[in-house]
Order: structure tokens, then C-alpha cells, then sequence
């Protein structure tokens, strides 16, 4: 694969192509993770000055932006071309919601990167600058760092699947120089006219993948035992305080009125005595286990793992393992990778005439 | 006093071109079982949640039937019930939970005997089985 090699750390040879960009014309906006105030968030960038406080690979996923990009092309495809910098995940969630309808990709330019993984929100208080250094150190090496969350140990899509340039970050040396790989036309016709040496690319990806796979088995096993029969599952669910933060911030849940948000999966005055003179007595609000199964079954089949969900829960199930579990399951079971491709259909929008026989009868 | 009988309750969602076609057969088949059918346009749009619902406020089964795979009135539906209902039972799987009290079954609309067959099927596996354990949870 083609390459750019920019002779500058990371951030600078970043910032630098991106000031080109924006000098040059060729994007009138850059999507990327920017500092504001306090925090980091997703911001789209017009001004060059702005451009020092861009930090795409801060290794904090404040929102998914899969979601935050269907949000601002639901209505209509954006009229100007954009550069959108995101995590393979997340550019698999748009991938995701595109194929359900829920945004456009005209117009857009992705750019992604070789992910390290990025860390759990709940440190975002807590001091997180002192795990930056050993961070780095990882990156360069390409090994996983025990301090990020669960899924990213366990995710094997780290490297993007329909992005138009990639920054190379793992087992690279960040420090000295920056390696911008361009995958197809699209990402040929930005870089057209950027100063920089161009090389062939090569890397393996093969160990890394399979350090990650070892992982990924290691969290399965573990969370599979966690919900094994109805006594354990229902201890699993049995914290949750029903607040719906998960789907709030999953990028597959997309519905604007959800059905667990209304009215009705509750039960009715006349059912709850009956309820309760069956099971002696009954949870309210109930409608808890109804809620996880019935969010299983909603988005399990294109689920990205990108860990939102167990970031945000304040009772810390771990919701991002238990779908990383069951997800997995369900995507071999119909031979699917969501986000993989924008042509590939949705397993449950399609069928096969001979399939799955030995299920009926 | 003798002690009550178990009765299976059976929730069953019926399509309305072949399973429900006959709702004579449904009054037979309550004299021995208490099932609750509930008649759907087509089994291919029936969201698995439902289903779930049935299972987890406590129906011993729930049983799906439609039309045969080539005589769908709308073409698939019923295969599209199919995926969603292979989904559905890994789903259960993966957490080891009974997912053979849901069935999935065809009964075209000339088969008028096929469905009280399978509604006594269904009885005896699940009187083997005994009633659904999540009818006594009360954290549901």
C-alpha cells in the first residue's frame, strides 16, 4: 500500500496535514476530537487556528462519533466536504447506521488509525495523565495496555475497514515520525500536493491480532460464566436502577422513540396484583431482564464493541462483555461483521430459502 | 384436597393465513390446554421482544407457527420469522436458558390436524419439564 511519511511527531505531522487541507481547499471542515474548555469532545473545525487544540488519538472516547455523525447527516447529506477523523469502531457504527437509513457518508472523507484502544471514561477524574507515558510506551511496542477498557483489550478490528487514509499508530515510532497510508482514490485525491516522502507500506498485523484474540477469548469465557442459568442471570441484571443510559449512548440504538421509553412493557394496576400473588411479591418498575434481552435482540447483530456502555453505567454491569459475549455468538451464526461493508446487508433484512432447517418443524 | 393439575399455559402467536385459518381447531385445543393465541397479519413481522415478554412474565411455552416456507402469503415473511428466530435462540443459549420452550413450527392452512398435534407435543415435553422457573422470579 502506498504510504506518506511525515518527518514529525504524531500530533505535529497530523496538524500539519491538516492545515493543508484547509489551506488547499479540500475540505471545508475538520470532525475530529478537540479540546474545549475542560474536556476533549467531538467538534467540527473551520478555523486553521483552531487546529493546535485537534487531538484525534486522546485516548478518550467522550461519545461515539459513528453516532454523532449520523446525527448531523440524518436529514440531508452535508454540502460541503468534511474530513472525519475516528476510531475503527466508531466508523463501523456509521457504517451501521448508514445501512439502517440513519445518516450519509457523501461528502465525508474518513481518516482512522490503527487503534491502541482508548481508556474508561470513569478515569477521566481521576488523575488519567499519569497513564499517558506508559500508554505511549505501548503504542510503540503494539502491545495491549492492561489500564484500557475490557473491549478494546478484546477488539479485533483494530485496524479500520472502509476508511479513505490511515494513520499507522501501533509498533510505529510515534515520536519521530508520522505514517499516513492512503487506502483507495478517495484518500489519493487529499493528499495530492502534500510535501512528504512517499513509501510502500508494509506491516503485520498478524500477532497483534492474535494477543487481542487470546484476550477476547479470556473475557468471553469469564463473562459467559458470569450469566450461566437463570439465577446467575438475573444476578448479572440485578443491579441495574433502569436508567437506559446504555442505549442512550450506543450508536446501533437509534430509535428516537424507543420502545422501553414508553409506555408499553408496563404493567397495568390489575396485573401487578396478579403478578404479585403469583411470584409474592415483584420489582417496580419491572421490566429490567425484558429490557437487556430485548436490547440484545435489537442490536447483538451489529454491535462494534466500541464500550460505551459499560463506561456510562453507573452500576458497572459489564454490559460492553456480556454483548461482546452474545454478540459474538449471533455474528457467527449468520457470518456477519458489522460495519465491515456498506454493501453487506443486515442478517435480519435478508434470508436464504435453504437455511437454519433443523430449528423448525 | 388432590392436587391441582399442571396445565401448561402455551402463548402462541399464529398467522392469520395458515395456523389461525381454522379458529374451530383453537377451541378444541383449549379443552386441553390453556393456550393464548394471538393472531398476527404475518409471523415474519412479530419482533422477537414480544416473544421474550411472553416467556419471561412466565408462559411455560411459547409457540410460533406460520406458513410453510414456500406458501408464505407475502412472499417470506416467514423466512424472515426464521433468522429472527434463530437469533432469538442463541441468544437464550448463550445464557443457558430454556430455549426450547419456544417453538417455531409450519402449519400450512389445509394441515388442520397438524396444529392440535403439535399443541400435544408441546403439552407433554413441557409437563416433562415442568412450569417455567421465571414464573416464580420476582425480579423480572
Amino acid at each position: 500500500m502506498e504510504a506518506l511519511r511525515i518527518k514529525k511527531g504524531i500530533g505535529d505531522g497530523i496538524k500539519e496535514f491538516l492545515r493543508f487541507l484547509l489551506e488547499k481547499n479540500k475540505v471545508d471542515a475538520i470532525f475530529a476530537l478537540t479540546k474545549m474548555q475542560d474536556g476533549f469532545s467531538y467538534s467540527l473545525i473551520k478555523d486553521k487556528k483552531i487546529i493546535d487544540d485537534v487531538n484525534p488519538f486522546y485516548p478518550f472516547m467522550p461519545a461515539n462519533a459513528g453516532k454523532l455523525l449520523s446525527r448531523l447527516t440524518l436529514i440531508e447529506p452535508l454540502r460541503k466536504p468534511i474530513l472525519a477523523i475516528l476510531r475503527p469502531c466508531e466508523l463501523r457504527g456509521f457504517v451501521e447506521l448508514i445501512k439502517r437509513e440513519q445518516g450519509s457518508s457523501e461528502n465525508i472523507f474518513f481518516m482512522s488509525f490503527t487503534c491502541p484502544g482508548v481508556f474508561s471514561l470513569k478515569k477521566y477524574s481521576l488523575g488519567y495523565e499519569k497513564f499517558f507515558e506508559e500508554y505511549k510506551e505501548k503504542i510503540k511496542t503494539g502491545e495491549i495496555y492492561e489500564n484500557i477498557r475490557n473491549t478494546c483489550k478484546a477488539c479485533e478490528h483494530f485496524l479500520p475497514y472502509t476508511s479513505d487514509l490511515t494513520i499507522s499508530l501501533l509498533g510505529e515510532n510515534i515520536e519521530e515520525e508520522t505514517i499516513l497510508i492512503i487506502e483507495n482514490e478517495k484518500g489519493k485525491k487529499l493528499t495530492d500536493g502534500f510535501e512528504a516522502e512517499r513509501i510502500e507500506f508494509k506491516k503485520s498485523f498478524e500477532d497483534m491480532k492474535e494477543k487481542r484474540e487470546r484476550e477476547k477469548k479470556r473475557i468471553m469465557k469469564e463473562t459467559e460464566e458470569k450469566g450461566r442459568g437463570i439465577d446467575k442471570f438475573v444476578r448479572l441484571f440485578g443491579r441495574c436502577i433502569s436508567c437506559h443510559g446504555c442505549s442512550k449512548v450506543c450508536p446501533i440504538c437509534y430509535c428516537s422513540l424507543c420502545d422501553f421509553d414508553s409506555k408499553v412493557h408496563e404493567i397495568k394496576p390489575l396485573s401487578y396484583e396478579k403478578e404479585m400473588e403469583k411470584r409474592g411479591g415483584i420489582r417496580v418498575p419491572s421490566g429490567v431482564l425484558l429490557y437487556h434481552l430485548g436490547r440484545l435482540l435489537h442490536v447483538a447483530i451489529s454491535c462494534v464493541n466500541c464500550g460505551m456502555c459499560t463506561d456510562i453505567c453507573p452500576v458497572n454491569i459489564p454490559i460492553s462483555e456480556i454483548f461482546l459475549t452474545v454478540g459474538f455468538r449471533v455474528q457467527k451464526l449468520f457470518d456477519y461483521v458489522p460495519g465491515k461493508d456498506y454493501e453487506e446487508e443486515i442478517p435480519l433484512k435478508t434470508f436464504e430459502l435453504e437455511e437454519f432447517t433443523e430449528i423448525t418443524e | 384436597m388432590k392436587e391441582k393439575e399442571f396445565k401448561p399455559k402455551i402463548v402462541s402467536f399464529l398467522c392469520n393465513w395458515c395456523a389461525y385459518a381454522d379458529p374451530r381447531d383453537i377451541e378444541e385445543i383449549k379443552a386441553f390446554a390453556s393456550i393464548f393465541p394471538i393472531r398476527v397479519m404475518c409471523l415474519g413481522r412479530v419482533d422477537p421482544l414480544y416473544v421474550i415478554k411472553a416467556y419471561i412474565l412466565g408462559a411455560d411455552a411459547v409457540m410460533l407457527a406460520g406458513c410453510r416456507p414456500e406458501d408464505c402469503h407475502y412472499k417470506y415473511g416467514n423466512l424472515i420469522a426464521r433468522r429472527r428466530y434463530a437469533l432469538l435462540k442463541e441468544i437464550l443459549e448463550s445464557f443457558d436458558l430454556d430455549a426450547h420452550r419456544i417453538k417455531l413450527y409450519w402449519v400450512s392452512a389445509p394441515e388442520s390436524t397438524k396444529f392440535a398435534k403439535v399443541v400435544k407435543e408441546i403439552v407433554e415435553e413441557i409437563k416433562k419439564k415442568g412450569p417455567n422457573p421465571f414464573k416464580e422470579e420476582m425480579f423480572i
